[in-house]
């Protein structure tokens, strides 16, 4: 076997990826680039690509057009088997007729590498399952199951480690504690993880780089802390978290910033933060950085001001109260207040201005579906 | 639940009743394997154990039984390989006459066994083929194999893909994944079918005696004999079978209980 | 397993087809489906054109030359019309007595006994004890039973339940009787199946809604076991219609109990008229073909396999 097995992650290249399936392309044309080392989740809905771009990798699937490098190597024509890759399934895929440390040790047995037992049993110890070594598959909880999967994958220290959808049969709480271990793992090991996922908090919570995929393409990729504050599409600003958008045509520029008309309402977004600065431009506000006023604040070129509204909505939902606002001939806008003891004390069908500063805002490249000039606010949804 | 009950003690008592009906003939069967006969299997003379002990004195009891065996052992080789084949393409692959393939399966299935051992015999008459245990295994395997397809697939079916990439993933070659984890993990399947099989052909008659010419099988053995009465020895062959089978079967199933058990107790 | 042939059980979740490569599709196919095409199919034809042969001019018996004789259908309807209709009039009322037995049985053991899988499964190796013991001794073993100098008879005599000159060996009765015996673990076990996995709740919902048990029974509990008896009827009326152990004289049947199984058998292997064994076998599998296509088209059972 040609390919190498390296100790540290190698890093992978897409160039000019197309997958053609009878009927329905799953992946347009994508081109990524994963540095070693890193952890890498791909975000998106089901069907946007991500699964399919996961089994290209593993070499599980052929894709259509493009190529495939692993640590600069095309890795293109070859079979999953001869790849350095391993996969994290998301039915675990353990083999039930096998007890838990054949499973850790098969890959190792089919390489031949010497004294598989041994180091299957290390890489339970990293997982923390040693002891239940000689348990069959069916007699571990899901959480268990899990972690024997991914000791399985490790053990063979592949070049890059892919996780399709690992934690989806995991409750909540369970969830969340094997997001942190693998977390952990991940840095201990410095292997490359790809990382599958819908989930859009598991995906910000333990990648270092998350791209968010829809329609077999790329929308957005970088730290998650940037798609979050500067989503460029309305895709990225609806799917990870909530926005409000606004759309209108722009009215207005200077030297630093845009304004548009939305409905008689002047909002303006810094030039830096928006992607285009002439035409319909979309712009838009995360819940948690507008806030309400019941009684009309004074204009003021740093501040976007909407309403009068009325409170048609409210949620608690323990760390902050979540508010709907429904502004007369423009539509409804969320707003999140923390729960800190001060937030405004206002019931439904109160009377409010909504307020949001100019550099909270960020300016999209493209329009929701369908907006026009006089399209209503479109709320975030979750 | 009482609701959906016809009264606390209808149906066990029928149920009961009905076990009775389905019974009779296992014991009867029995009884007179132990029959002192003389002449005839007909009334009751006295216990011996003479029949069990000198099962193999009865001209012809044991040949057939022989026969009976080696034919399904062979049929069954042969049936189960074919069919469990067909049974992963049918699941697994993606193929045009889909729909035909199926129906083909079927129809054996569907056909009355008089019209599949009418129908061999009267081309193994036209094309001059002498008739003897060959065409007994070759009419077999034909009838078993539809049986098998079925059994397997189920299997298949509820197989997981996953299973078979996670081996591709970890460095098992194709035919590396095919013998580590998909037939090991289709054996269980594969040996119901096999089991069927066997007894379907070892209790086969009716296509038998179409095509077995001078060959004779245990079922053709009784059949003859039934004109001029059974022997015991006959019945102690068929008891000895049914306490097998019924043996191997009950075996599995309280292994399988007492397994559930404890898998339930380390959960 | 195999009982559920008729029905639409079997097929687990992983059930889409995944692959396309036809190469190794063809590979696995190829041994078993040209097995079937060369002696199912094959022999299918050549029963057909059996059945079409005329007699040798040389007046040979056993020898017969290619031919059109349509007319081997008439003989064999005109001669044995009473065999063809007593066949499927056995396999009609053999069907129905052995639902009305299983359905109890496999609701018994597939509802009542559903907290108890060991005994389920000891039940259950019951209900499929007699394919364990040969087909013929247990056949046999009823004419035993119910033989003219048996203990049954002297009892009925006795009790003048018979008249002294009724027999109950070679009737009718016995023939239908012998058949639902010997048939009915094909009508239990796809029953079980479907009763097994209904689930309880959608009686408890039909009850909260006001059905009576009865009225539960028939609305919800039969229609949802509707594939189970599909399947189990089916698997029961063809091997009925087809069969000539039970009917036989050396086993349950009389001079009068012959069915279609008989003739053709006793045509193809004693007298050796082969046309009208293979016209009657493809009358007996055409009708069993247009039965089988409206009763599966009728009940939308369309995945056979």
């Amino acid at each position: 076997m040609a390919t190498e097995f390296v100790a540290r992650g190698a890093d992978l290249e897409l160039v000019g990826i197309r997958r053609e399936f009878p009927g329905f392309t799953a992946i347009e044309n994508l081109d990524l680039h994963i540095p070693a080392g890193e952890f890498f989740a791909l975000l998106g809905p089901s069907g946007c690509g991500k699964t399919t771009t996961l089994r290209l990798v593993a070499g599980l699937d052929e894709p259509t057009k493009g190529k495939i490098l692993i640590g600069g190597q095309d890795v293109t024509g070859t079979k999953a088997y001869q790849r350095p890759v391993n996969t994290v399934f998301q039915s675990y895929a353990l083999f039930p007729h096998m007890s838990i440390l054949e499973n850790v040790a098969f890959g190792l047995r089919q390489r031949k590498v010497a004294d598989p037992l041994a180091k299957a049993q290390e890489a339970l110890e990293l997982v923390q399952l040693s002891h239940l070594a000689q348990r069959r598959p069916a007699q571990l909880s899901g959480g268990q199951q899990q972690r024997v999967a991914l000791a399985r994958a490790l053990v063979n220290r592949p070049s890059l480690l892919l996780l399709d959808e690992p934690l989806g049969a995991l409750d909540l709480k369970l969830r969340r504690e094997m997001q942190i271990e693998l977390k952990a793992i991940q840095m201990e090991v410095g292997l490359t993880f790809l990382h599958v996922t819908h989930d859009q908090e598991e995906a910000m919570d333990m990648a270092d780089i998350v791209a968010v995929m829809n329609k077999g393409r790329i929308e957005q990729m970088g730290a998650p802390e940037k798609l979050y504050d500067r989503p460029h599409t309305a895709f990225v600003a609806k799917f990870l978290g909530q926005s409000n958008l606004f759309t209108g045509q722009v009215v207005e520029q200077n030297a630093s910033s845009i304004s548009i008309d939305f409905k008689g309402h002047k909002l303006t977004v810094p030039k830096d933060r928006a992607e285009r600065h002439s035409g319909l431009v979309t712009i838009g506000v995360r819940p948690e950085k507008a806030m309400f006023h019941e009684v009309q604040p004074a204009a003021s070129s740093d501040v976007n001001i909407i309403g009068p509204g009325e409170i048609i909505d409210i949620r608690f939902t323990g760390v902050s109260n979540q508010y709907l606002i429904e502004i007369p001939n423009i539509g409804q806008v969320t707003v999140f207040a923390q729960n800190v003891g001060k937030s405004p004390v206002v019931e439904l069908g109160a009377k409010v201005w909504v307020t949001f500063k100019v550099e909270h805002t960020f300016g999209l490249a493209d329009n929701p579906d369908g907006a026009t000039a006089d399209n209503d606010a479109v709320d975030g949804e979750d | 639940m009482r609701k959906f009950s016809l009264g606390k003690w209808t149906l066990p008592v029928y149920s009961t009743l009905a076990f009775i009906y389905l019974l009779i003939p296992i014991a009867y069967t029995f009884v007179f394997s132990f029959n002192d006969t003389f002449k005839s299997n007909i009334s009751w003379r006295g216990f011996t154990f003479d029949n069990w002990v000198n099962v193999c004195d009865q001209q012809g009891v044991c040949e057939a039984f022989g026969s009976s065996v080696l034919i399904g052992v062979i049929s069954t080789l042969i049936a189960t390989a074919m069919g469990t084949a067909i049974a992963i393409a049918i699941v697994r692959y993606r193929f045009k006459a889909r729909s035909m393939v199926n129906l083909l399966l079927f129809l054996p299935m569907a056909t009355p066994e008089v019209v599949l051992g009418a129908g061999l015999a009267s081309q193994f008459l036209s094309m001059g083929v002498d008739k003897g245990i060959v065409t007994i295994i070759i009419a077999h395997v034909m009838f078993c194999l539809s049986f098998v397809v079925v059994t397997v697939k189920a299997r298949v079916a509820s197989l997981d893909p996953a299973l078979e990439e996670a081996g591709r993933d970890l460095y098992a070659s194709p035919s590396q994944v095919f013998w580590k984890i998909t037939f090991p993990l289709l054996l269980p399947g594969i040996m119901a079918a096999a089991l069927l099989s066997f007894a379907l052909s070892f209790d086969d008659f009716i296509i038998t005696n179409f095509n077995a010419g001078p060959a004779t099988t245990f079922p053709k053995y009784v059949y003859t004999a039934a004109s001029k009465g059974i022997p015991a020895e006959a019945n102690v062959v068929g008891s000895a079978v049914f306490l097998f089978a019924i043996l191997v079967v009950v075996t599995v199933q309280v292994r399988g209980a007492i397994k559930a058990k404890r898998l339930a107790a380390i959960k | 397993m195999a009982f559920a042939a008729f029905g639409s059980g079997g097929g687990g979740k992983h059930s889409s087809p995944t692959k396309s490569n036809g190469k190794v599709a063809l590979f696995l196919l190829i041994p078993g489906l040209s097995y079937l095409g060369l002696f199912f199919l094959t022999p299918l034809i050549s029963l057909v054109v059996t059945s079409l042969e005329a007699p040798d001019p040389s007046g040979a018996i056993g020898v017969y030359q290619y031919g059109f004789e349509i007319n081997n259908y008439v003989y064999a309807i005109q001669t044995f019309w009473p065999h063809i209709a007593r066949s499927f009039t056995y396999a009609l009322i053999a069907t129905v007595c052995a639902l009305l037995i299983s359905y109890p049985l496999a609701y018994f053991i597939g509802v009542r006994l559903r907290t108890r899988p060991l005994l389920q499964g000891l039940l259950l190796t019951l209900v499929i004890a007699p394919f364990f013991i040969s087909f013929l001794l247990r056949t046999f073993a009823w004419r035993q039973i119910f033989s003219s100098d048996g203990v049954v008879m002297q009892f009925l005599h006795a009790t003048h339940i018979l008249a002294p000159d009724q027999y109950i060996a070679g009737t009718d009765f016995m023939v239908i009787f012998g058949l639902t015996y010997n048939f009915i673990p094909f009508m239990t076990l796809p029953l079980y199946t479907t009763l097994e996995r209904l689930d309880l709740r959608l009686l408890e919902a039909s009850s909260d809604l006001y059905a009576s048990p009865a009225t539960t029974f028939r609305k919800v509990t039969l229609p949802i076991t509707m594939p189970g008896i599909i399947s189990g009827t089916l698997l029961t009326f063809i091997p009925i219609a087809g069969d000539f152990v039970n009917a036989s004289p050396e086993f349950l049947g009389g001079a009068k109990t012959a069915m279609i199984g008989n003739v053709v058998q006793s045509s193809f292997l004693e007298t050796m008229d082969y046309p009208t064994a293979s016209a009657l076998s493809v009358m007996l599998m055409a009708v069993i073909l247009v039965l089988v296509s409206v009763y599966v088209k009728k009940s939308g059972t369309e995945d056979l396999l």
